[in-house]
Order: structure tokens, then sequence, then C-alpha cells
């Protein structure tokens, strides 16, 4: 073939190639829900990894003993019945008939035992329920028994519970999986089964509907009663860039989208095919962390100076911006509007803000304007405007800042470190708790104050540890309340982590979607579209 | 020839083993850990360092970069560490959306570029060549996210021409396929085709002044025969080289152009992959640019012999 020849015989290839036939493209299914959730779900074992993300999926395939309804009291799921001995010590619980895995396998109680025992090493409530446990056991094909040393009132709470990890149920050969390792089987009792085959990490999950599923005769209610499914599909399309999303909302090219930022809202609503409000009435609590180990915040008194200087008002306006609808101060470390909600304690952060006295006290610290190390992750918003406000708020009070901008990922990395700031540690790092997570102590990581096995910051206080426990202890909502006022006014005196307020965030859907329901999860179950 | 293409995909070797190299070594510096990411943001630090070793991510720097090696040499790119899927699959899962953007976008470049050029430097120094040039000025500078945000303000959202976002598979029909493709192409397009235009442009100018094309116009040929069939094929080297050399350009503007309209393709996979540290995959995907890369400037020097007979290897 000559050079002539093959210069023709290529275009006559390319000119063929872009005149081929053209395909039929598959219509839009009104049975199809497409969804954009707040991340990419890059892995799916819910046990192993536990973003947010991971949970929302989750709650599709796998179903859970118990489930929290929007009281936040744990209702019956998979479970049919409890009983617990009168010393408190034995539970037996009986699983409803007819439950079946994806695979056609019917429900176990064994596949309950081993997939508890695989929660139990990962959970922060199940290390404790582990550490007095006596023995779980299959008793029956629908039963099983669990003896504890000591009785654990929280034991349905646990079982029940909405932050990550969850107790979900799953087939005893999955379940056995070691828990740090992830599973690479995907097969749960859920509404909805995963579809393993269209799963494209970084751009598209898909599930569809369990038509074995046994929902339960009540009507949903969050996490409890009978999860209807109404449509047939779900696609999950990951897209990474709001403005993206919200056009493919307004065009009709999705269906609902979890976590619309603020900035993007009056856009929304100017189209009157979309509809925004409240995601999760639960909202959420910023939150910036103090390294405990090395000055100056390893002296309380540092740690009172930026109470006492810090603003709420500012770092919530830097993270929602003027609608003053979507934040709150929180003088404390519960969500506002749960039943342990409280501000004893919380005077430091109410009313003017006084710089002098807190320079004053940094002064008595013996704050030596050595670098404060803050650590800010610029790829996630909420992170960023913190760090933004805390950068300037030290310098007004007169602290020499050193502000390394980076992203989550080296920020993930850095803030185990507990060398010197100097030495590659840090003095500041910021974050935030689903709101869901802080209604109690239970899952409220970041409070926890037991030193070395405490969140990043190591914060080392005997006092809260002291309440958190009486918490658990407490027999009732009266008795839960007085302690957590106390734990609240000891955490706060302490400064286990600073709280930059409370804030909320949106959802927006096509008009022509309905049943979405306010929750700290985008509850699939009752939406339907026409 | 044959020689040459040989010796040339030879040499391709210890170029890639020096990329793995690099590339194994700077992920290994670079701060940042997995096992924090996958652990979550309320893990314990026992939780982190418990994963971190599951993933053998506490092991020495050389017994990973020889495990990684042996298994590259078998053609095993690994196991993401986030999504527990072989990095062969993932790439595959991509590769399809990431190749048609950018061969839709080559062909859009090089039919729009090169008249452009060759137009500006047959009219240099009128308003024609002034608004070319300024053109080209403009795909230079704009950033393709604007562009590709534009675009999918006026097409997709008011005129509703084009989907805004995503990517239909060919196997689904032409038409889906390209309605996905236009929009993106066209963002990612403009600083190529400014980029060709420019080039063309300028080589045509050198090529018009030889003595042959006065030659040619005093013998009566035509205007377009004179442009096209004489002086375009003679600046046709300067021209494919640019081609090839923009194809990092393209790229890297495919990373961008992917996140604006959500098109799942491998730059999409990158950026995810060194957001969250998935070393195995940003390893298999650099290699695999690389290599394309190398092979495209195989590809570009063996074009050169079908445009200027004169040059053998």
């Amino acid at each position: 073939m000559d050079r002539r020849t093959f210069l023709q015989a290529s275009a006559a290839t390319a000119a063929s190639a872009g005149f081929a036939a053209p395909a039929l493209s598959q219509g839009a299914n009104a049975r199809t829900l497409r969804f954009v959730p707040q991340a990419n779900l890059a892995n799916f074992d819910p046990i192993w990894g536990t973003q947010y993300v991971v949970r929302n999926a989750a709650v599709l395939v796998w179903d859970t003993l118990y489930g929290m309804d929007d009281k936040l009291a744990p209702q019956r799921q998979m479970v049919e019945a409890e009983e617990n001995s009168s010393d408190g010590l034995t539970w037996t619980f009986r699983l409803r008939p007819g439950l079946k895995f994806h695979d056609g396998e019917p429900v176990r109680a064994r596949d309950v035992t081993a997939s508890l025992t695989r929660w139990m090493a990962r959970d922060p409530m199940g290390l404790m329920i582990r550490g007095i446990q006596e023995e779980l056991t299959a008793t029956d094909d629908r039963s099983f028994r669990w003896v504890l040393k000591r009785p654990y009132p929280k034991l349905l709470v646990a079982l029940g519970k909405m932050s990550t990890p969850m107790a979900f149920i799953m087939p005893e050969r999955i379940a056995r999986t070691d828990p740090f390792t992830q599973i690479s089987e995907y097969v749960g009792s859920g509404p909805m089964r995963f579809i393993r085959n269209e799963w494209v990490p970084g751009a598209r999950s898909v599930f569809e509907k369990f038509n074995d599923y046994q929902p339960r005769s009540e009507p949903a209610n969050w996490l409890s009663g009978g999860k209807r499914m109404l449509v047939d599909r779900i696609e999950w399309a990951i897209m990474p860039d709001p403005a993206t999303a919200a056009a493919a909302l307004q065009n009709g090219e999705v269906d609902w989208w979890e976590n619309p930022i603020t900035d993007l809202i009056p856009l929304l609503r100017r189209n009157r095919n979309v509809q925004a409000d409240i995601a999760d009435p639960l909202g959420n609590i910023g939150a910036f962390r103090l390294n405990h180990l090395h000055p100056p915040f390893n002296d309380v008194r540092a740690r009172r100076a930026l109470l006492m200087a810090m603003d709420q008002e500012d770092y919530m306006r830097a993270i929602v911006g003027s609608d003053d609808a979507m934040w709150k101060r929180l003088p404390g470390y519960f969500t506002p509007g749960t039943p342990l909600y409280t501000e004893e304690g919380g005077e430091i952060l109410k009313g003017p803000r006084n710089l002098d006295a807190a320079r004053a006290l940094l002064r008595e610290s013996g704050y030596t304007n050595q670098p404060i190390v803050v650590l800010a992750a610029q790829d996630q918003p909420i992170t960023k405007a913190q760090g933004d406000v805390t950068a300037d708020l030290l310098r007004r009070l007169g602290m020499n800042v050193d502000f390394v901008a980076t992203d989550w990922g080296t920020v993930g990395q850095r803030r185990a470190m507990k060398n010197p700031p100097s030495q590659g540690g840090w003095n500041i790092f910021f974050s935030w708790h689903a709101g869901a997570d802080c209604v109690s102590p239970a899952a409220n990581v970041g409070l926890q104050a037991g030193g070395d096995g405490a969140w990043f910051g190591w914060p080392n206080i005997p006092a809260v540890q002291q309440k958190i426990a009486e918490w658990y202890d407490a027999p009732d909502l009266e008795a839960e309340k007085k302690v957590i006022g106390e734990l609240n006014r000891a955490a706060l005196d302490n400064v286990v982590y600073v709280p930059s307020g409370f804030f909320l965030g949106y959802q927006a859907w096509r008009r022509n979607v309905s049943g979405v329901v306010k929750g700290p999860i985008p509850f699939a179950w009752g939406v339907s579209k026409s | 020839m044959w020689a040459y293409i040989v010796r040339r995909i030879l040499a391709t070797i210890p170029v890639m083993a020096v990329v793995a190299l690099f590339v194994f070594s700077l992920l290994y510096l670079a701060p940042g850990d997995p096992a924090a990411v996958i652990a979550g943001d309320q893990a314990t630090p026992e939780d982190v360092e418990r994963i971190r070793a599951s993933l053998g991510l506490d092991r020495p720097y050389l017994v990973r970069f020889g495990e990684w090696v042996w298994n590259i040499a078998r053609g095993d790119l690994g196991i993401s560490i986030f999504t527990n899927l072989p990095v062969s699959t993932m790439i595959a899962q991509r590769v399809e959306p990431t190749l048609s953007l950018c061969l839709v976008t080559l062909l859009l470049a090089i039919s729009v570029a090169v008249p452009l050029g060759v137009v500006a430097a047959w009219k240099q120094g009128t308003l024609i060549d002034r608004a070319v040039m300024g053109f080209a000025v403009l795909g230079f500078s704009v950033p393709v996210f604007v562009v590709g945000y534009l675009l999918a303000y006026v097409f997709a959202l008011e005129l509703d021409w084009f989907p805004v976002q995503g990517y239909t598979p060919f196997s689904e029909g032409f038409l889906p396929w390209i309605e996905n493709l236009v929009l993106p192409a066209i963002a990612l397009g403009a600083v190529y085709i400014a980029l060709i235009a420019r080039i063309t442009r300028a080589t045509m100018l050198e090529v018009l002044s030889q003595d042959y094309i006065r030659t040619a116009r005093a013998k009566g040929a035509n205007q377009a025969s004179i442009l096209f069939l004489h002086a375009l094929k003679n600046a046709a080297v300067p021209i494919v080289t640019v081609v090839g050399i923009g194809l990092a350009l393209l790229i890297g503007g495919a990373v961008v152009t992917e996140s604006v309209f959500a098109i799942p393709g491998l730059g999409r996979l990158t950026v995810d992959a060194i957001l969250r540290r998935d070393y195995p995959v940003i390893q298999g995907v650099v290699l695999l640019f690389s290599f394309v890369y190398v092979l495209v400037n195989l590809l570009i020097d063996l074009l050169y012999t079908l445009f200027d007979p004169r040059i053998r290897y």
C-alpha cells in the first residue's frame, strides 16, 4: 500500500464510521428515580467504610433489627419481638417470619449473630457491648440470645442507631469477613438489590426493587415501619460539580439532589419544576478540634480564650450565607430540638465577645508566640470556611498563625500525628458532625475525652468520661437529661472541642417526585414519580 | 521502517520504567492517607491504624515497590484500595467515554482549526485574519470550565438542544452518543483549536512565500488548489507535530471537562483517585496515560512519512 492509497483508505474508513446507522436510545422510565447523592459511592461495605454516603446506600440494601423513627426512638424492624430478663442481663430476640436475602436464602439467626459480631468490632457502642458480652448465640433459625455481664439499657438504641457504622444484617458467609477487610459480595435483605455489574465507582450506582422484601405493616417513619418501594429502580448519578447537578435538576435529567449548596437555592427556586427544602431537621454541628497534647492548647486557659473570643455567627455565615433560618448559635455539644439538648454551662459562648479578656487569658496560659499550625482542607467548603474565620480570629487574638491550606486527604493523615506541631503535627483542624450523631453521647465521637482513645486532639478529661459513663447507665429520660446537662458543662469548661454553631442543609427535587421526607438520610421508600 | 518501529516500541520500556519509579515514589512521598479517608471522619486513630495495616500500607517502601513492579510485569495493575475492584476493570469502565471525548474533540479541532489557519494566512493582515487570531487568543485565555458552563447554560438549559451532563455509550446509538459529546468537545476543543489554528497560520505563511507557490500561481492554479493541495500538504509536518503534542493538553483538559459535564471518564477517575489517595488507581492511570502519550508520539513520527515522502527512517 502506497502513501496516497493509505490516506484515501483512512479517510473512507473515518467517513463510514462517522455515518454509522444510529441506534435507538432507551426512553426515560417513570419507574426509575435518578438521584444525585452527596458523594461518590467509592466502596460498599457499611462496616468497613463508615462514610455517610455508604450508609445512605446501605440502608437500601441491608436491613437492621431495629430502625430509628423521627422521635429518635428505636422501633422493631427485622425483629418481631424481644424480651429482657428481670436482671437486665439476658436479651432474647425473635426475627419476623419470611425475611429473605437477595440471593433467595432465608434470614437466619446465625446470620444475625455473625453480622452483630462484625459490627461490634467497629462501632463504639458495639465495642462497649462486646466488652460486657457473655455470649451471643442463635438458639434456632429465628431466635437468638444475648447474655451480658451487666445491664446495658441502650442496647436497642445501639441496634437501631443511624450513626455509622449501623448494625446491618448480612448473610453469615459475608459477615464472617474480617471487620477491617472489605466485603466483596453485596447481598442484603433490604428493599432494594445492589446491581453490581452496573456499578461504576465515581459515576453511577444502581439499585433495583427486591420483590421478595417483606415490609412491616406500619407506615414508614425514617428507618422504621414499612419500607415500601414505589419505584422499580434507583440510579445514583455522581456529580462532583454542584453547578452541573443544579443544571441537570433544572433540565429534568435527574429527579432528586441530596445536598445542593446554599448559594444555588435561589436559582433552583426560580424554576417552577423544582422544589427545595431543608434536608435534615437534625442538621449539623460545626467543630474545630484543638490538639490537647501540645502547647498552647494543652492548657485549658488557651482553649477557653478561643471560646471567649469566637463569634459563632461569623462561622455560620461563612458556611451557610445570609439566610438566618439556616443556622443557630450552639452553646453546647448536643443537637437543638432533640430531647437531650441543653445549654447548661454554655454562658461562655453567649453574649458580647470579649477579645481583651481572651488575650489576657491567653497570656496567662503561657503562650509564647509559637506558630499555631491550622490545618484547613480547601476541598471541603465547610472546613475551608471555618479555617478562614479561625485564622482571622487567631490573628486578632495576637497569635502567630501557620495556615496550612491543603486537601482533605492530607488533613486525614496529618491529624492522626501526635508529634509536636513544629515536627509535622498540628494545633487545630476543622470538621463537622451530623446532628443525628449528636443527639446523645452514644455516637458523639467528638465528645469523647479518654486521652489516647479519644478522637483526634486526644482530650483527656476524666470528668467528661465519668458523665458519659453515667449517661449509659441512666434509667430514664429525666436522669439522662440531668447527666447530659452536667456533661455539657464539663465539656465546655474543659473545652473538649470548639463548637462553631448549628447549621442546616437543603435538598431539592423535581415537582413530579413526591414523598420526599426530611431526615438525616435520604429515605427512598415512599418516594414516587409521576 | 519496521526496524525503526520495533526500536521505538522497545524504547518505551525504559521510559515506562522511569515513569513507574517516579509515580510510585511521588505517591509514597506525598502527604495523605487512604486509610484515614476510608475510615471516615468518625473513626478512631486505632481504626485508621488497623485499616492501614490491612491494606499493607505500613510495609517498607522497597517491599511495596517490588511487589507493585512484579505485578505490573505480569499485567496486573492491582486492586483499588477503595472499591475493591481490579484497576484494569475500573480503567476499562472509563476508557470509552474519554476516548470518545478525545476523538470527537480531535476531529472537531482539526476540521475547524486547519481551515481557519489556512484562511487567516491567505487573508493575512485583513479583518478575517485578525478575527481568527482574536478567537485564538480567546481560546487560549478562557478556562475550559468557563466555556463549559457557558455552553451548558445556553445550549442545554436555555435552548434545550443538548443534555447538560452524562455519557451514552456508542452501543446505544450514534445520536445519543454524539448528543452527549457535542458541548464537552467544543469546551475542550477551544484551546486546541486556538493552538492548531495559530500554528497552521504561521506555517502556511512561511510556505506561501516559497518559490513553488509562486510557480503554481504563475501556472494559473486556482486559489483553493494552491492553499489546500500545494501549501497545506507542505505545511502538514509542523501541524501534525502540534496535534500530537497537544494530546497532553487534551488529556489535562479532559479532567476538567469530564467534571463539568459529569462524564464518567478516565479524567474523573484520576481526580477521584488522587483526592482519596487510591494509590493503585493513580499509578495505573498515570502509566496508561504515559504509554498512550509515547505511542501517539511514535504515531506522529510515522505520519511524517505520509505527508513528506522525503522523510525516511
